[in-house]
């Protein structure tokens, strides 16, 4: 899995490419949360993400939790069928908001 | 990274084998495992939802194999069966870990808003039989699933 963190003007773009499984988690987790930290609006393009799992699911709640906590607007961008079904099994769908595209949520500012 | 055994996971009788894997109890041969399961649930002609779905379930039995039974231990292996059976998809995972109490592995509440304790929640989801059963010999867990796809 690669990650490509971009800080746009308004929102960090953090791009997830791969799978987000058992192995990969954990720095996806980790990139996650420094992005939260920069006190900006997160927007997560998961374009490419082929598949994600319960750990990953996981990083993306902890992380959203941790940008409510601190009034931080955190969505999600582009995310694929086989993504947003692993957010309903999790009924989360309905939790995160979330943009068809990266521009949609630059456009939104998050 | 993977190997055939002569060994099933589970009862031979039951149904025409469509998959049967022994791999290194490791989070990085998890892709592997999506791949072959992937590839043999397609072949038998089911859809690509359930074929995705079926994929997730056994993903996330996998990683209850890794984390908890084996918990870290090395050299743990275990065995991944997939069988059509009639109508239904059967799934059998056979590890050589410490038994694990299968009341111990309950789904979480969803409407807790929390990361973590997702994946058994996924399996009972989507699979229409989620069952820990006895292994045979001495060690080690059967875990059966089974998807009706008719």
């Amino acid at each position: 899995m690669e990650i490509q963190i971009t800080d746009q003007e308004k929102a960090v773009v953090v791009a997830f490419e791969g799978d987000i499984d058992l192995e990969s988690s954990p720095k996806a987790r980790q990139a996650l949360l420094e992005c939260v930290d920069r006190k900006r609006p997160v927007l997560v393009d998961l374009s490419g993400v082929s598949y994600i799992d319960s750990s990953g699911v996981a990083s993306l709640v902890e992380s959203f939790q941790a940008a409510r906590k601190g009034s931080q607007p955190f969505a999600l961008a582009a995310v694929s069928e086989a993504t947003l079904r692993v957010l309903q099994l999790a009924r989360l769908d309905k939790v995160f908001t979330t943009y068809e595209t990266v521009a949609d949520g630059l456009d939104q500012a998050v | 990274m993977r190997e055939c055994h002569p060994a099933g996971a589970g009862n031979p009788a039951e149904g025409e084998p469509l998959l049967h894997m022994r791999v290194p109890a490791l989070a990085g041969g998890l892709k592997d495992i999506r791949d072959a399961v992937r590839k043999a649930v397609l072949g038998c002609g089911c859809s690509d939802a359930v074929t995705g779905d079926i994929v997730i379930a056994v993903d996330e039995a996998c990683q209850n194999i890794v984390r908890h039974a084996y918990a870290g231990e090395p050299g743990g292996e275990f065995i991944v069966e997939i069988r059509r059976d009639g109508d239904s998809m059967v799934v059998l995972l056979r590890d050589f870990a410490r038994v694990v109490d299968p009341n111990s592995i309950r789904p979480r509440k969803l409407d807790d808003l929390r990361p973590g304790g997702l994946g058994t929640h996924f399996m009972r989801e989507i699979m229409d039989d989620v069952d820990y059963q006895e292994a045979p010999g001495t060690r080690g867990n059967l875990l059966r699933m089974v998807k009706r796809i008719a």
